[in-house]
């Protein structure tokens, strides 16, 4: 097979593979979206889901039961007070790490938008003449929709984390945020690679890992640009953090003349010693790994005597709402450290198969809680209704973000600028209160459940509209025959009534 | 944990009965009048009470909540001990009252929280005489808010442990949602019944030395009522119980065997 020099080994025959997701899962972001319940149902409904879901559960079992350990529940309270101190003085440290990092001889370039992102990265790969960009796992560029406008300029753009090459090959985007490729089992894998191949191929594990390393390893020779995001800029020295398993960051920030490096303005740390806390915890929380197989470390581009390294390098730092999250009082969802933790925690998420149904680019408890306040698209103000609020998200969360709570009040926040057709809901449950509040409303309201479900039965109510009947797809309704029991039971047990009626019920020993 | 603060043992306590007590299942506050009782405490129930507005907040209607929120507090903060049989409801009265309440309210609640117990531990800490006796073999479902927001696990555990005869299977995912959630229910019916459905299998896979668990056991009637309702409609054989009508059943005047509906056999 002869390619020009500057052509994907990568991706050759990757218009042999079928697509098989469903559209709410491609890997450009929907703009005209269905209704959230009608995607999730249909989530739900297929096997693929219930596969991914079972793999995510057995994770979570063998993870999250039990708790914090030590020594992490202690890295777990020093990490909180990290996180918390860098977002008290953003902008204090972006100005420390820009200054390190210009001395080092890189270039910093600050994004106001998702599209001031990607036009900086198009601009400096313009001026590099790249035709071929290699990129390590970055979920930045999944939110400024990179790989996009790369190829609307002719670039190629080669995804080289495992995961993200799978999803890439089918045209998906990541499913989980540090687990891209979890919606799908090795068979699909397989059947994926040998699409891409035109072949048969072993479809073994390791087999098929090796074909794709096979495959990757010449882009990373060809490829005239770099991307990657950034774990972790540290302040003090300029150093940018990047943790992989498959050591393809090491490859990506190497071999290529140009490194852009792409981070939002959150992934800042004080210094360089916070590390210590900061990845062993977020291998922990990720992986259940002690320490991620390889760490990169940047800081700056190469220098006069070195052997390898870029000519250049570019660190673009996007904003996209962020600084105004941080002065707001959501600030602590800022300090996320991407662990993906709470995806892998959330029943939700699992019973989906992953994060593609929330149609963001951030899925799962962070992203239903993230995804509304970056305000990326107008059906993202109802992510936080699609949870049940158990909580593990934020039993979980290594950085303590209490993300059960934040849903909680974004919902309220919805509700209260919800538009007219949402008024008669809010005229309801105020109705509701009203009448709760007093002894005879509550009474009232009572009766009435008894006396419906006296003279219309249940099967009956399954079908008249209303709440009931959402109920009732799946499920038989309560008997609310019960309405009214325990009160009258009380009275019954009461030996003589006396006093004014809101006197206590009293049952002695 | 909740009523932690409180020295001196309680001998009157108001009963948090709940809205769902009133609405669709009144035996678990039923019983717990008996378990209480039986442990020689002096119960009152205010006939005041209705809701303690979880519903409402946790739907996104704030400001009707805290109406109900407030109400609830002047209803019980007359009391030196609240117990309460819904481990969610007791859980909103424990972390979100105060932290969604403002002024004079958020003392009050504060104050008043750290009176109210959830009925399992209250069981637990106060009312250790009970003599319980129950030959049956049942599994525990850990309810979210009263495992997450209260950080209870062990009591019912060791309360479960009290009674002779009864054998605990856990099941492995006893922690999980059982997708009720409120509103949630209704708003993602498909997602809600297979989140149901993953604790269905897992109960059906659920042993203990050769033993399979009869009844579902919890602290939190809506979930168990989602549970059972989501096996109904699927025609499985699901048994569920609240831990009070349990205990009450283990009692020396109860049936010492659980029957098989316990809502309408153990309350009354
Ligand atoms: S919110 Fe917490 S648990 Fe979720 S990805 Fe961020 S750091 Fe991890």
């Amino acid at each position: 097979m002869s390619r020009a020099p500057h052509e994907s080994a990568a991706l050759t025959g990757r218009e042999r593979v079928p697509l098989t997701r469903p559209g709410w899962a491609a890997g450009e972001r929907q703009e005209h979206r269905r209704p959230l319940p009608l995607v999730a149902a249909e989530a739900v409904a297929r096997p693929e889901a219930r596969r991914s879901g079972a793999r995510l559960a057995d994770r979570s079992r063998d993870w999250h039961r039990g708790g914090w350990p030590e020594p992490m529940a202690g890295l777990r309270e020093r990490a909180a007070a990290i996180r918390r101190e860098t977002l008290a003085d953003l902008e204090g440290y972006l100005a420390a790490l820009t200054e390190r990092i210009t001395e080092h001889g890189g270039t910093v370039h600050r994004a106001a938008t998702a599209a001031d992102a990607a036009a900086a990265v198009r601009r400096i790969a313009a001026g590099a003449g790249a035709r071929l960009v290699v990129k390590s796992k970055s979920m930045v560029t999944e939110e400024i929709e990179l790989n996009r406008a790369l190829e609307a300029d002719g670039v190629e753009v080669v995804e080289t984390d495992l995961g993200e090459y799978i999803v890439q090959l089918g045209d998906e985007r990541p499913s989980h945020i540090i687990a891209p490729a979890v919606h799908l089992g090795r068979e699909d894998v397989a059947d994926r690679f040998e699409a891409l191949a035109g072949r048969r191929l072993d479809r073994d594990a390791a087999a098929l890992a090796s074909f794709a390393r096979g495959r990757l390893r010449e882009d990373f020779r060809r490829a005239d640009m770099g991307v990657t995001g950034v774990n972790f800029a540290v302040a003090e020295t300029g150093t940018l953090v990047t943790v992989t398993n498959e050591g393809n960051a090491r490859m990506v920030t190497s071999q290529p003349r140009v490194h852009v490096a792409v981070m939002t303005l959150e992934k800042v740390i004080p210094r360089m010693a916070d590390l210590g806390t900061l990845i062993p915890l977020l291998s922990y929380a990720g992986t259940r790994q002690p320490v991620t197989v390889y760490q990169s470390m940047v800081t700056g581009p190469r220098r006069e005597g070195e052997t390898d390294g870029p000519e250049e390098l570019h660190v673009v730092i996007l904003d996209n709402g962020r600084s105004r999250i941080a002065r707001g009082k959501y600030a602590e969802v800022l300090a996320c450290i991407r662990c993906g933790a709470c995806q892998t925690a959330c029943p939700v998420f699992r019973t989906l198969g992953g994060g593609h149904a929330y149609g963001a680019t951030y899925g799962g408890p962070i992203g239903a809680v993230l995804s509304p306040l970056l305000g990326e698209h107008p059906a993202d103000a109802g992510l936080p209704f699609l949870s049940s609020l158990c909580g593990a998200c934020g039993d979980v969360c290594p950085v303590k973000i209490p993300l059960p709570d934040m849903l909680v009040d974004l919902r309220a926040d919805h509700a209260e600028r919800a538009a007219p057709a949402a008024l008669a809901a809010r005229a309801g449950w105020r109705a509701w209160a009203a009448a709760w509040s007093s002894g005879r409303g509550y009474a009232l309201s009572v009766a009435a459940a008894r006396l419906g479900s006296r003279l219309l039965p249940r099967r009956l109510l399954a079908a008249l509209p209303g709440p009931q009947r959402r109920w009732a797809r799946g499920r038989t309704l309560p008997d609310l025959r019960e309405a009214g029991r325990f009160r009258r039971t009380l009275r019954a047990l009461r030996p003589r009534r006396e006093g004014p009626a809101d006197r206590p019920e009293e049952v002695g020993p | 944990m909740s009523g932690a603060g409180e020295d001196a043992a309680p001998r009157t306590v108001a009963l948090f009965a709940s809205c769902a007590a009133d609405l669709a299942a009144p035996g678990p506050a039923l019983a717990a009048l008996r378990v209480l009782a039986a442990a020689g405490l002096r119960v009152e129930v205010p006939e005041a009470q209705t809701c303690c507005g979880q519903v409402g907040l946790n739907s996104g209607h704030r400001e009707p909540a805290k109406r109900l929120m407030r109400r609830w507090i002047e209803v019980f903060e007359p009391y030196d001990a609240v117990v309460g049989v819904s481990g969610s409801c007791v859980a909103t009265v424990f972390h979100q009252f105060a932290r969604v309440l403002d002024g004079e309210w958020r003392g009050r609640a504060e104050r008043v929280a750290a009176r109210t117990w959830e009925f399992t531990r209250f069981v637990h800490d106060r009312a250790d005489g009970l003599d319980l006796e129950l030959d049956t073999c049942v599994t525990w479902h850990d309810s979210c808010h009263m495992l997450r927001s209260l950080g209870e696990k062990s009591a019912p555990r060791q309360v479960l442990g009290r009674v002779r005869g009864l054998t605990l299977a856990e099941a492995a995912d006893n922690e999980v949602c059982c997708g009720f959630g409120g509103t949630f229910a209704l708003k993602y019916p498909e997602l809600s019944c297979a989140m149901a459905d993953g604790k269905l299998d897992d109960f059906a896979a659920t042993r203990s030395g050769g033993r399979t668990p009869e009844q579902v056991v919890s602290a939190d009637a809506t979930c168990l009522l989602h549970l059972s309702l989501r096996a109904q409609a699927r025609g499985l054989p699901l048994r569920t119980v609240h831990i009070a009508e349990l205990l009450a059943a283990a009692l020396p005047g109860g049936p010492r065997s659980l029957p098989a509906d316990a809502r309408d056999g153990a309350a009354t």
